[in-house]
């Protein structure tokens, strides 16, 4: 793995808002087409350093690249690159669907006519041809999820960056979602993820835990496992967290 | 019984949000109601919390009737909405002293019952609740909900969107608040805080599809439940595993799969298959199945949706 490209390259990144450290010193990287779960507990600085790699917000140092380019001066090129999925904002509900996928599309500058086509395609695949009409409000949850993540890589970005994006749908949705981000992968999307379902982290190639703004672990699930003598992540989560 | 619901209806409009939902809480209880977002745990709530007046059926809590006797069931309940209602302009013991004179009381006389949870958010009494974070303002919610003791404690989703610290840490409060001998009835969309309940309740788009004690193994289980464990990773099992003859369902669950087989012929035809694979690291057991593996085989494939 040593050899695959670093799609996001981090060195020594601070981001502090006055007297408080959100990031303190962050130094990792996220190999092309792997998932990468970030993880950490509500506050340890996940958001924050989110943000700075989707081109939203200036750290204060550090040396930072996103998918080649570099966070302080080429933030609309890192944004034209990427996709980006929330649970709590993620379609405008008083759009139809095709009225949805045309927006983004837009917005990341595909043409009518690629829309068309891949619209289609993209229906057919997730079975949502019939409500392609419909308002996004009176699509259930559990649609509206996958039809999220469907438009958040619809440009085909290099990296999609998801923020919690299974909450409270059921646990086959849930499922099925993960299932498709591991399609997105084999597609050559780089995928990094925050979760708070521990079961889910089991399913990232590998995993950061930050605590109080530090990166205090960064291997795969197994290996973490090993080392903090855990029979799932819940159990290693737990053992840093509260430590 | 603390709880009696009775054959409850609502709709809205078209929508039925609730389906003849019919079941009962022990007193000194802690219930569960475990469904995702949409499955009508929030309508239940409000309906107990006399918040809502159900089309058909009757809720009874402690032999009131949550429409008749509303008053009367509003000085023995706590209710924490899941947008908890705080008032962000109040300080957190300004949100206190309110929630405790609205009952009737004050601070001091039920400190003792709040003291583990409100001990927590103290240092920070003076601040307002607006600038407080989601996991503070769950705790000051917590104890403004249960400042005048009430007999029955409803949480609607506490612990959506906290980390997986802080919700073992809630968990061990309600456990607490519970050996006081208050009732508690809570809802989540996490199925792994099944086990943290006396009994839980499964609920998906209005029906309740079964009450069960997690601390129980099912009674007359048939599932065929295995789940297959590799060091190479199992996801490149999955659609294998799902074409084999005789595979019910198969899913990923951590770092496994979750095989569902159809007959116990099945399970010894699959188990020579997989000999067959290469892999020597295959790890195949039959398993007792989880609540979240119940709740997935209770919803079909097309419901879950």
């Amino acid at each position: 793995m040593d050899e695959r490209e670093h799609i996001i390259e981090v060195k020594d990144m601070v981001k502090k808002f006055g007297s408080f450290t959100a990031n303190d010193h962050l130094t990792f990287h996220v190999e092309k087409g792997e998932i990468f779960g970030f993880l950490g507990a509500n506050g340890a600085g996940k958001t924050t350093a989110m943000r700075i790699l989707c081109g939203l917000s200036y750290p204060t140092s550090g040396e930072i690249h996103v998918a080649g380019h570099d966070v302080y001066r080429e933030r609309e090129r890192i944004k034209r690159k990427i996709g980006y999925m929330s649970q709590k904002f993620s379609l405008y509900e008083d759009l139809t669907v095709s009225e949805n996928i045309h927006l983004y599309a837009g917005i990341y500058g595909l043409r009518k006519k690629q829309i068309a086509a891949r619209e289609d395609q993209l229906l057919e695949r997730l079975g949502l041809t019939h409500v392609r009409n419909r308002l996004i409000r009176e699509v259930p949850l559990g649609w509206k999820q996958k039809l999220a993540f469907s438009v958040a890589i619809f440009h085909q970005p290099a990296i999609v960056f998801l923020d919690e994006p299974t909450g409270g749908v059921d646990p086959i949705t849930r499922r099925q979602f993960w299932e498709m981000i591991h399609d997105a992968t084999e597609e050559g999307i780089t995928v990094f993820v925050t979760t708070h379902y521990m079961d889910e982290a089991e399913y990232c190639d590998r995993v950061s835990i930050m605590v109080d703004g530090r990166i205090d672990a960064l291997d795969t699930p197994a290996a973490l496992k090993q080392q903090y003598e855990s029979v799932n992540m819940n159990e290693v989560f737990l053992k840093l967290a509260r430590s | 019984m603390s709880l009696i619901i009775d054959q409850v209806d609502l709709s809205f409009g078209a929508l039925q949000a609730l389906k003849q939902v019919d079941f009962e809480v022990k007193d000194g209880e802690l219930f569960g109601l475990i469904g995702p977002d949409g499955a009508g745990k929030s309508s239940l709530f409000r309906i107990m919390a006399s918040l809502l007046i159900p089309d058909k059926g009757r809720c009874l809590m402690h032999g009131h009737d949550v429409v008749k006797d509303y008053r009367e069931l509003r000085k023995i309940i706590g209710y924490m909405p899941g947008r908890f209602s705080l008032y962000m302009d109040l300080s957190v013991e300004e949100n206190l002293a309110f929630y405790a004179r609205v009952f009737g009381t004050n601070v001091k006389e039920n400190y003792e019952l709040i003291r583990d949870v409100y001990e927590q958010i103290a240092p920070f009494k003076k601040r307002l609740a607006g600038k407080l974070s989601g996991g503070m303002k769950q705790k000051l919610a917590l104890s403004c909900a249960l400042i005048h003791r009430p007999e029955v404690l409803i949480l609607d989703e506490p612990t959506t969107g906290v980390d997986a610290v802080s919700r073992r840490e809630f968990w061990d409060m309600l456990k607490k608040i519970q050996n006081e001998g208050i009732t508690i009835v809570v809802s989540t969309p996490y199925m792994d805080e099944a086990e943290m309940c006396d009994r839980v309740g499964l609920i998906q788009k209005g029906k309740l599809l079964e009450i069960t004690d997690p601390s129980k193994p099912y009674e007359n289980d048939q599932a065929q439940l295995f789940s297959l464990k590799s060091e190479k990773g199992i996801y490149a099992y999955l659609d294998r595993i799902r074409n084999m003859e005789g595979c019910k369902q198969a899913w990923l669950f951590g770092d496994q799969l979750h095989v569902t087989l159809h007959s116990e012929e099945d399970a010894t035809r699959v188990k020579a298959a997989l000999d067959g694979w290469g892999d020597s690291s295959l790890e195949w057991l039959k398993i007792t199945p989880s609540v979240e593996d119940r709740f997935m085989g209770l919803i079909s494939n097309s419901e879950a949706l």
